[in-house]
């Protein structure tokens, strides 16, 4: 791949990014999230297309159109969400939608598969129905899928962020196998010790630009996080110092575990003070959602405990309350998911209406009051500089960096106490960025104690006063982010047990 | 003895329409399109076949059964060929709300066939005038021979072809469906759209195609109570529940065309089992009437106790599909 470029919106996902993928080698691509790895791998699958830049094959310049062109070329990917259909058999998965006569030929196709099992050292069953795998068999169907469509480049995005680690050493096992067998396999991932125990060479990115590629025999973590995270870039961000620094949140112990049982916080301690913002850092998925909604009262917690200290001295236990009793206590939560609209506002509301979301349990009247939210909405609108055809235009059809003013605006109008934000910058670009951080630097110098979860180090480092490393659902660290360096946090965030040894 | 074997021999005449409508249906539905517009379409299906067969008596000087037999057929799975495709047109492409759509698609299914119907008979010189009798005769023709076998002739061989046609289209539906690789590509557009476009299957003509056949099979349906089951003639309304039943028969079979088979005659027999107890009032006879529900019901209760992923409706039914949306 020479000179790839692809924007979204006015996103600059890859610059002008080189890659070069050998047969019969394991190629690992790293990066931070959002460094555009998955984007970079998607133009190679024909789910994008790139604004500009070749693609070269053996040599030949090559077009890719589609995942059927990506298919024709060999190219098969592996998405993290894998594409199989629950109901219909392994074998059923593998052939669909390939040409082929009227009738389909099970045993053949079943003996076909066994087959190329042996060859690569899988173990599969085609006649098992998907519902009843487990996720590293469904993976295997994947891969064995992309194999029996004749696939001799392979790509694994982030292929073992769903496995347990005797499900990653027979994974990598199978990868070894087919780099051995003349494949070119290329894996996306973000941990440090997978790439060195796996690949043979690596291509670093950050911020949709090649770093760099190195043999990975020339490499050590050291060297590998300090392409990953580059430079500390001072934002310009402004960092009040905390005044009336006192204990507001104290929470010990947390575990939870995700809805298939696997435990995605574990043991997870921390402390936030009035006048202060705690980040949060962490690659994405490390059980910074979950310990936000554990403080919240939205998950149930396994073992642990949370205490509120309140102004006036008194303390509440967090953990057995409701939700909304919690909410009453001024512990507000105000979380930005990927999909911006699918937690907190409803899309088709108006902002009143969604101001209402908060409200409408006040009062004894039958009827809603309306006038109230609708002089919050306002007001939002008039602070926060929100662009809007007015208060009841749907906030679905607002801009990404509108509909997170208005979620941040909504949390911060009740006067919380505990304000919890998450990814509030998501999407959004430096002017709007900046008018959340100067909205939640306004709170902070009102006592207001701030839990902040964010993707980008940068902002963490220069908006927060600590940060509060977590990987794979541990507490790593807790450091003082005017003076740690990026690293430092970069190590806590990738590899565990070094920070524990 | 006698009332017995008449009444399986109606509850078969009464589970014909319901097999074809469901059959469709479920063809329809594995392509995760939710079409209640099944009565509707068989309203589209009978009146249109009705009338090519009418005008044809008419015009031609000596009617030939067989002539008015092909043009009343052409013209059943015409009409209601169309009305599924508008209902395609809707849901498929712009995207319409499904349920609304079937629902509109029934409702003017039916104005369109009691509209026609009502105006057939004015032609005809009055309700009930219409005679299509020659071509009826093509649709009612025993099997030769068998049909004089003593107590099994009576019960399985007397009927029109369309009754054993319905049967074989079973069969065929249920190979087609479970043994081909366009019908695993079909049941996979139904399941999971997004993972059949990424296998390359093309969604949205496995969509068009399967409701539009599937609506045929409706109107196959409609046909069929017009020529055999009254003989060539139109009641305003004739149908009755007859479009409902078929799609509580897709629950009920739980998407497999064979279990519709004998599901077909069981609510057939349901149906019509007020006909044969003595000494109902109206008001029982409609409790009666409604026992195939009540037997849907209960499907839906068991299968959702069992929780078998099988037995469950496509996981995409109900749902358009959009490629960009994540």
């Amino acid at each position: 791949m020479r000179g790839i470029t692809k924007r979204f919106g006015s996103v600059l996902a890859n610059d002008r990014v080189d890659l070069t993928v050998r047969r019969g080698e394991i190629l690992s691509v790293l990066g931070e999230n959002g460094s555009g790895k998955t984007s970079l791998m998607n133009m190679l699958a024909g789910i994008y297309f790139p604004d500009a830049g070749h693609i070269y094959l053996d040599g030949q310049e090559v077009v890719i159109r589609s995942p059927k062109d990506a298919a024709r070329l060999g190219i098969g990917m592996i998405h993290q969400h894998f594409k199989l259909v629950d109901v219909l058999t392994a074998a059923e998965n593998i052939i669909l939608g390939m040409e082929g006569g009227l009738r389909i030929d099970m045993r053949a196709v079943e003996s076909d598969i066994r087959a190329l099992s042996e060859k690569y050292g899988f173990s599969i069953e085609p006649r098992r129905k998907i519902y009843e795998m487990s996720v590293s068999q469904k993976q295997t169907v994947e891969i064995v899928k992309m194999l029996y469509r004749g696939a001799n480049i392979l790509i694994l995005d982030e292929p073992t962020a769903v496995l347990t680690p005797q499900e990653t050493r027979r994974l990598f096992d199978v990868l070894r196998n087919m780099r051995d067998q003349g494949h070119a396999v290329v894996i996306i991932t973000h941990k440090l010790d997978e790439v060195l125990s796996l690949s043979d060479r690596v291509t670093v990115l950050r911020k949709g630009r090649s770093i760099g590629t190195v043999n990975t025999c020339d490499a050590t973590v050291r060297s590998l996080t300090e392409m990953m995270v580059g430079e500390k870039i001072s934002l310009d961000i402004e960092r009040p110092e905390p005044v009336g620094r006192a204990l507001r949140l104290k929470a010990e112990g947390l575990s939870c575990v995700n809805r298939e049982g696997r435990a995605v916080l574990c043991d997870a301690s921390l402390e936030a003070y009035s006048g202060e913002i705690l980040g949060i850092a962490g690659i994405a998925g490390s059980g910074q959602k979950e310990l936000l909604e554990a403080i919240a009262g939205l998950v149930p917690v396994q073992k642990g405990r949370v205490a509120y200290v309140a102004p006036d001295g008194r303390t509440h236990e967090l953990t057995r309350m409701s939700a909304s009793k919690i909410r009453d206590l001024g512990v507000r939560l105000a979380f930005v998911p990927e999909d911006r609209l699918g937690m907190g506002l409803v899309a088709s509301m108006g902002m009143t209406g969604n101001m209402m979301l908060r409200t409408y349990r006040r009062g004894r009247s039958l009827f809603f009051e309306r006038r109230q939210p609708r002089t919050l909405a306002e007001q939002i609108v008039q602070k926060l500089q929100v662009s809007t055809p007015g208060v009841e235009w749907p906030v679905g059809r607002l801009s990404g960096g509108n509909v997170q003013k208005v979620l941040v605006g909504r949390e911060i109008a009740s006067a919380p106490q505990v304000l919890m934000v998450a990814y509030p910058v998501r999407g959004l670009d430096i002017n709007a960025s900046h008018i959340i951080y100067r909205l939640l630097n306004e709170q902070k110098r009102a006592g207001v104690a701030i839990l902040c979860v964010g993707e980008d180090l940068d902002v963490l480092l220069s908006l927060c006063d600590r940060i509060l490393v977590l990987a794979d659902g541990h507490v790593t660290g807790v450091r003082d982010a005017r003076t740690v360096s990026k690293e430092e946090i970069g190590l806590l965030m990738t590899s565990r047990k070094e920070a524990q040894a | 003895m006698n009332d017995i074997l008449v009444f399986v021999q109606k509850a078969i005449a009464q589970s014909v329409p319901l097999l074809y409508g469901a059959n469709g249906e479920i063809l329809t539905q594995k392509s995760g399109n939710l079409n209640l517009g099944v009565p509707g379409m068989m309203y589209m299906g009978g009146i249109a076949g009705l009338m090519g067969a009418f005008y044809y008596e008419r015009a031609a000087a000596v009617p030939s059964p067989v002539a008015g037999m092909l043009i009343a057929l052409l013209c059943a799975l015409l009409a209601s060929g169309l009305g599924a495709l508008i209902y395609s047109l809707l849901t498929i492409t712009l995207r319409a709300d499904q349920n609304v759509t079937g629902l509109a698609l029934t409702t003017f299914g039916m104005g369109f066939g009691n509209f026609f119907g009502g105006s057939l008979s004015q032609l005809a010189g009055g309700v009930g005038q219409i005679s299509t009798a020659v071509t009826a005769s093509a649709f009612r023709a025993k099997i030769p021979w068998l049909c004089d076998l003593p107590v099994v002739g009576s019960v399985l061989f007397s009927h029109g072809f369309l009754t054993y046609f319905a049967l074989i289209s079973a069969v065929l539906l249920n190979a087609f469906l479970y043994h081909t690789r366009k019908g695993l590509s079909l049941r996979s557009v139904g399941e999971n759209p997004a993972t059949a476009d990424a296998a390359g299957v093309n969604v949205t003509l496995s969509k068009y195609l399967a409701t539009v056949v599937g609506g045929m099979f409706a109107g196959l349906g409609g046909l069929f109570f017009v020529m055999e089951y009254t003989g060539g003639t139109w009641v305003n309304n004739g149908f009755g529940d007859r479009g409902w039943l078929a799609i509580a028969l897709v629950i009920f079979a739980r998407w497999r065309p064979l279990n519709a088979v004998w599901g077909s005659v069981l609510f057939g027999g349901l149906y019509i089992l007020y006909l044969y107890i003595h000494g109902l009032d109206r008001s029982m006879q409609e409790i009666f009437k409604a026992l195939p529900y009540l037997v849907t019901l209960a499907v839906l209760v068991l299968t959702s106790l069992r929780k078998k992923r099988e037995d469950q409706p496509p996981a995409g039914l109900g749902r358009p599909y959009f490629r960009e949306e994540r």
